[in-house]
């Protein structure tokens, strides 16, 4: 194949937003037009996608990141020809899957079986290559038992198996994802991700939105950051999701002061003011080494008194891929009401068995049953350093895994032989 | 892309048959009288026709018991009705696909034509029934049935291409259809012969498409009237252009579906 796969040249895109160009009914619309003849008032435009120009050869797989909003999903739809540009061009070239959703075209009433034509279908596939592979698909999804039945009857967790399955055996010159992975519980997760990583091998190209950036890293050699419509940057995913994350992180170190809590979601009848890292005296740990000891202060601000609360915490990798996560409902703590005012909470960690190498930190706190009253999400970089992580002087980084755990080699049953 | 669009119409053909396949499964699922419906409807109107427009109103019917009569119309009827209906409602029922995947938009209302011929089929069935029942025989013109059938999924698509398009913007094209079929339905000889309409009000009638299809449809089937090539032959022009047209119009709006939706 000659040329890219895909190449995108002074894309734009631009929504209308108003009156003009939702729908609307008749009425409404002689309205519009009658009042704009009036006041002369210039629809408000938004640009989605400003100005982007790429290319992508056959066979990468880049990934594509971005806050919310920064265009990600708007550039897939274009790219996968389900909305247009509103100047520049786009060109991509051999066949064309586009999952932006699974299970597009699902219809209760049917049974998996129909489902999987009818899908298989839309996306693209000829009955004759359908029928090939529908064992196969069936056998993937998972739902050999239930393929007769409507899917009304399945959960949304079998539902998305089975479109997954569909999905995954297209056979397209370039497939198309957009965060379909992130739902589904871990296992299937999983089973997606080998599943993309095959493709790899295949020698597709590969176009992958995902906030997973665990995922992004592993899989893609190339990475997209988009934000306000504009490439951010545009290099090997490991720089550039590594650039992503520390972005949404300001501080370093043992201490981190969070009262601005502007945007932070939570309906702020609790606030973190601040995160501490602590030492056994209770001095504050800017050098954490792996298998540490570690208190955890949470200071906290409430507006009134509350109560049946949770609060926790996550642990991310440096890619976003979750490590540990622990709160006061884990551990059947029963919180009794706490009053009004500023206060904090602790957490003690004997010992931090996560290998050297960056972490992100997100504190939330809950009310059981109830709202969430703040989240502060990757309020903190930890930077574990290398310690004597098996009590030895070997130096261990974080190619050896995430955690680590005390343990001892036991020799007694080894059969030493004979000395010569 | 190096596809024209009646390239990729063709290496999508199989969509339109999974999407009538599932109008038809879904449809027949759904309904608690299922097939019994495609029945039940015209069989129902056809009764309630003859008691007030044959009986009492005593309204001629080209020699032909008036049961019969209303029932060929409405069966034809019918279908034009149901195919306009669900094409103009297929884009906005279907937009969560439309906002998702990419494919030949326009089979969606096509695959209406095609699954309500199913109805068509059954209540074909009934009328040959009843031709029995009252001893009534197809003329040779029976031959020229698919034709007008032909001509009437014409006109019902260019029809619902042009609904199905603005009912994607304007949503309330879905409450004008059922009033603006039911008044068509009273402009088309159906409930009468167009014998009945005095000679001037029988030509403007001629202009209305439906007319030429439905006086044929009964002259061919059921005998009791000429032929009228004239009425034919108008409909079938006006069904063209309007196909035609309808096409080109549904074409040119496509590319904003997904965003307005």
């Amino acid at each position: 194949m000659q040329g890219p796969a895909v190449r995108v040249d002074h894309l734009t895109k631009r929504y209308e937003i108003g009156a003009a160009q939702r729908n609307t009914n008749v009425r409404e619309h002689v309205t519009n037009l009658l009042t704009s003849v009036w006041r002369r008032r210039r629809p408000e435009v938004i640009t989605v996608l400003d100005d982007l120009s790429f290319e992508i050869q056959p066979g990468e797989i880049v990934g594509i990141v971005g806050s919310n909003g920064a265009g990600k999903s708007t550039l897939l739809k274009i790219l996968s020809r389900v909305t247009f540009p509103t100047a520049g061009e786009v060109h991509v070239s051999g066949r064309v899957a586009s999952l932006l959703e699974v299970g597009t075209g699902f219809h209760d009433e049917l049974t998996g079986r129909e489902n999987i034509f009818l899908n298989g279908s839309i996306l693209g596939m000829k009955t004759a290559q359908i029928k090939a592979r529908f064992d196969e698909i069936v056998a993937y999804s998972g739902v050999e038992q239930f393929i007769d039945t409507p899917i009304k009857r399945y959960s949304s967790g079998m539902r998305m198996r089975l479109g997954f399955a569909v999905a995954a055996h297209l056979n397209p010159d370039v497939l198309i994802v957009d965060e379909v992975l992130a739902v589904g519980d871990a296992a299937f997760q999983r089973k997606c991700l080998k599943t993309m990583e095959g493709l790899r091998h295949g020698g597709r190209t590969v176009l992958f939105v995902s906030h997973n950036l665990g995922a992004v890293e592993n899989l893609c050699s190339r990475a997209i950051w988009l934000q306000g419509g504009r490439i951010k940057l545009d290099g090997p995913a490991r720089e550039v999701t590594k650039k992503y994350m520390s972005t949404n992180v300001d501080v370093v170190g043992g201490s981190v002061n969070l009262e601005a809590a502007a945007g932070r979601p939570g309906n702020g009848d609790m606030r973190f003011t601040r995160v501490e890292f602590l030492d056994a005296q209770g001095h504050i740990k800017n050098i954490i080494q792996a298998g540490d000891p570690l208190r955890i202060r949470f200071h906290y601000s409430a507006k009134k008194p509350l109560s049946n609360l949770t609060i926790g915490y996550r642990i991310n990798s440096e890619f976003g891929m979750g490590v540990t996560e622990s709160s006061t409902r884990l551990h059947d703590i029963v919180m009794p009401t706490i009053a009004a005012g500023d206060a904090y909470i602790d957490v003690d960690i004997p010992a931090l068995n996560m290998m050297p190498g960056v972490y992100y930190f997100t504190a939330g706190v809950t009310t059981i049953g109830g709202p969430v009253h703040d989240t502060a999400e990757n309020c903190l970089r930890m930077e574990l350093l290398s310690g004597k992580v098996y009590g030895t002087g070997r130096v261990i980084d974080n190619t050896h895994g995430v955690a680590f755990f005390p343990q001892t080699w036991e020799l007694e049953g080894v059969r030493v032989a004979a000395e010569r | 892309m190096s596809e024209t669009w009646w390239s990729e119409l063709w290496r999508y053909r199989e969509l339109l048959f999974f999407f009538a396949a599932r109008d038809i499964k879904v449809r027949y699922k759904q309904a608690a009288l299922g097939a019994a419906w495609a029945v039940v409807q015209p069989l129902a109107t056809m009764l309630v026709f003859t008691i007030f427009f044959g009986r009492i109103a005593r309204i001629p019917s080209n020699g032909l018991p008036y049961p019969l009569f209303s029932f060929c119309g409405l069966a034809a009827w019918l279908y034009f009705a149901s195919t306009v209906a669900y094409a103009s409602n297929s884009l906005v029922s279907n937009s969560s696909m439309i906002t998702k995947v990419y494919f030949p938009r326009v089979y969606l209302p096509t695959s209406s034509a095609l699954g309500c011929l199913m109805d068509l089929a059954i209540s074909g069935a009934v009328l040959a029934a009843m031709m029995i029942y009252y001893g009534v025989a197809p003329t040779p013109f029976v031959l020229l049935v698919p034709l007008l059938v032909v001509i009437m999924i014409l006109l019902a698509l260019g029809v619902g291409f042009v609904l199905a398009a603005l009912n994607v913007r304007f949503r309330d094209v879905k409450h004008v259809v059922p009033f603006g079929l039911q008044l068509w339905l009273f402009a088309t000889p159906i409930i009468y012969p167009l014998s009945y309409l005095p000679t001037e009000a029988q030509r403007l009638s001629m202009l209305n498409p439906m007319t030429g299809i439905v006086e044929n449809l009964r002259a061919a089937v059921l005998g009791g009237g000429e032929f009228n090539w004239q009425a034919m032959g108008i409909s079938a022009a006006i069904s063209i252009a309007v196909f035609c047209v309808g096409l080109v119009y549904f074409r040119k709006v496509e590319r904003n579906f997904a965003d307005v939706v």
